[in-house]
């Protein structure tokens, strides 16, 4: 009875600060769509029906949802360790800008199924890398992650800018030229009500990819480690946990999670690194781990609604400045970052009330049976 | 001649960087991770337009321009200070948030994407160099924001409280300090200054462009860093990077080294000092944590 409880309690904890958020969100879109002198209602309904409503909105909004799950649970690898990556921007822009240079490197007739994989990991091998900086830095110097992952951000993305724009690019463009191999096929292919839409088979890679960490995190040691540094470091090192390593590997891991979203631009979408094509998705990756929960499906489910939000900005941008949407998200992000410790406030009052009120119902009809508490 | 205009060029690139690092100096000292000063100078530039514009003065811009700075950080305070939301998070959301809502603002004042109309500014603009830097006031804010803010920080009753509510906010408060008062303040403070930062650049270009603080706010918070959370280190770390920038912009034309690479100064040499290569560098020891 009493984990049901605390499972009730932590349910509440996850799901009330995303609906309050949806709440505050309606409201503040309400405003800005009134003040452009459209009805809200008529908006909210070219979103929804622009997004899920139709297969080529399914498609792309799963396809933005692809590349977000990647910056979210990257995020969220690192705040389970007790660590804040706020650098998933340059390393996905890494990620995909390694599955390019190998795609590029690779002979025209390798078969797919080899140069997907090697294209897969040089992605990995990229996002890693960037995050294995922050990570050194941390385990070796206990350099701030905060400000390391910060300023790695705008050196990496300098740097790719002007290997593209020096080095690489096709002229009169940013982008590299074309992969000769390990490109992946889009959905529409196989299921033709997805044409046009960017949606493509990368979603796979990336969804063995979240279980596979999900995996890690809550079924074997090393992840148990790692969340058992982030809950309580010190008492992780007294328990036999060499905090620095599962820092550094933390990081690392977060890093390469987070190159891996970039296959789903690069492989599955345009087939060439194009500058700046993360767009902000790594920076995003922060509200998904946020709405999230910091939980693999948490990520998918925070990743779905984001993604709708950004494709339903496009949908509806005939009637208002698609915009809006990018406000909503950042209102989405404080309602919830606020709502998060004010809930969880409420909710251990509320679980504690309850607590009194049953051990003392309990207690009342019996009142010299003592040990309340189990 | 030469090196009075490398000089004046210089101080030209160093003044947002001074207004906006002097607020978050002042943020971070009081405790407050300053992710948001991008944000506030984005809504400075912003608002000091929309000011400039509809009243076709420059000041008028400014006080607009600083209210709008003021206005974000008030939402920034409002969910660290109380509902304790993560600082981070809060200061990554600020960013994105400004950035939504000039956009969207931009399209609705104007009906445009990209820019603004052109608007007032300060001084006479038929003289150029330094002369037009200094017949501008935020120049002169500019340059004593961070020696009024070592004054403030160091030698008043008020600074003192902001470093001990950024250092231990449980003891400052067993001694008195209203600890979420003297955060608000230097909250608003950082939005305020940032914002001035923020305005003195789009009065400075006679309109606002999208995103045109092109990471600012970043590099004024890898001055902080890199000055070790001091006003006058931090001051002196924004003209070191400023005059990078301005001995990249004199020999473009050589094509020495790419200017990415220029840009990637702050960057580098912020990360060497928080790794602590020579001289560690130290943070306020409560930043980020909220107070119980």
């Amino acid at each position: 009875m009493s984990l049901s409880a605390s499972r009730r309690a932590a349910l509440e904890e996850a799901i009330l600060p995303p609906l309050v958020a949806l709440a505050i969100v309606l409201v503040v879109g309400d405003v800005l769509i009134l003040a452009t002198g459209e009805a809200p209602s008529d908006v909210w309904a070219a979103l929804v029906s622009g997004t899920w409503g139709n297969w080529y909105g399914i498609g792309q909004v799963l396809y933005k949802a692809t590349t977000l799950a990647c910056a979210g649970l990257a995020v969220a690898v690192s705040l389970r360790a007790g660590l804040f990556n706020i650098g998933a921007e340059g390393q996905l822009a890494a990620g995909g800008f390694g599955a390019a240079i190998v795609g590029l490197a690779l002979p025209a007739g390798t078969p797919g199924i080899i140069a997907i994989a090697l294209c897969t990991l040089a992605a990995i091998v990229g996002g890693g890398a960037v995050g294995a900086v922050p990570g050194v830095l941390r385990a070796r110097f206990g350099a701030h992650e905060v400000i390391v992952t910060i300023m790695v951000n705008f050196i990496v993305l300098a740097l790719l800018n002007y290997i593209v724009a020096a080095k690489l690019h096709v002229p009169e463009t940013l982008h590299t030229p074309s992969m000769n191999a390990g490109t992946v096929p889009r959905l529409a292919d196989a299921i033709p009500a997805f044409h046009g839409s960017a949606a493509n088979w990368t979603i796979l890679l990336v969804g063995a990819a979240i279980a596979a960490v999900a995996w890690y995190l809550f079924r074997t040691r090393a992840g148990f480690e790692l969340r058992a540094v982030g809950l309580q470091p010190e008492a992780a090192e007294y328990g036999g946990v060499k905090v620095p390593r599962v820092w550094l590997r933390a990081l690392v891991l977060s890093g390469a999670i987070a190159g891996l979203g970039g296959v789903n631009f690069v492989m599955g979408y345009k087939g060439y690194y194009e500058d700046g094509f993360a767009g902000g998705a790594g920076f995003l990756g922060i509200a998904v781990a946020l709405v999230g929960r910091n939980h693999p499906l948490g990520v998918v489910v925070a990743a779905l609604f984001f993604a709708t939000l950004s494709q339903g900005g496009l949908a509806i941008n005939a009637m208002v400045p698609r915009q809006v949407v990018e406000v909503l998200q950042g209102i989405v992000i404080l309602a919830v970052a606020a709502s998060v410790p004010e809930v969880r406030r409420l909710v251990r009052q509320a679980v504690s009330a309850r607590g009194v009120a049953a051990s003392s119902a309990a207690a009342a009809p019996s009142a010299p049976a003592g040990g309340s508490r189990g | 001649m030469m090196i009075l205009l490398f000089l004046a060029q210089t101080i030209r690139i160093a003044i947002p960087y001074l207004l906006a690092a002097s607020g978050g100096a002042l943020a971070e000292r009081a405790g407050i991770v300053s992710l948001s000063l991008e944000g506030f100078m984005l809504g400075g530039a912003f608002g000091a337009v929309i000011g400039a514009h509809y009243s076709e003065s420059a000041w008028i811009g400014v006080v607009s321009g600083v209210a709008a700075g003021l206005f974000l950080a008030s939402i920034h305070a409002v969910c660290t200070l109380r509902f304790k939301a993560d600082q981070v998070v809060t200061g990554v959301a600020i960013n994105l948030f400004t950035v939504g809502i000039t956009r969207f603002l931009l399209q609705l004042a104007f009906d445009s994407s990209s820019n603004s109309p052109r608007v007032a500014g300060f001084g006479d603009e038929n003289v150029g160099g330094a002369l037009a830097l200094a017949s501008n006031p935020l120049v002169w804010v500019g340059l004593a924001a961070m020696p009024v803010l070592a004054f403030v920080i160091y030698r008043t009753t008020f600074g003192l409280r902001v470093r001990a509510v950024g250092e231990h906010p449980m003891a400052a408060a067993s001694l008195g300090v209203p600890v979420d008062r003297v955060r608000w303040a230097a909250v608003l403070g950082s939005g305020a200054l940032a914002a001035l930062g923020g305005a003195y650049l789009s009065l400075d270009q006679h309109q606002f462009t999208d995103s045109m603080t092109a990471g600012r706010g970043f590099i004024a918070l890898a001055a902080v860093i890199f000055g070790r959370w001091d006003p006058k280190r931090a001051g002196i770390a924004c003209l070191l990077f400023a005059a990078a920038e301005t001995l990249q912009i004199r020999l473009q034309a050589a094509q020495l080294i790419p200017s990415q690479f220029v840009a990637m100064i702050p960057y580098v040499l912020t990360i060497v000092a928080v790794a602590g290569v020579v001289g560690r560098s130290r943070p306020p020891a409560a930043l980020g944590r909220a107070a119980e």
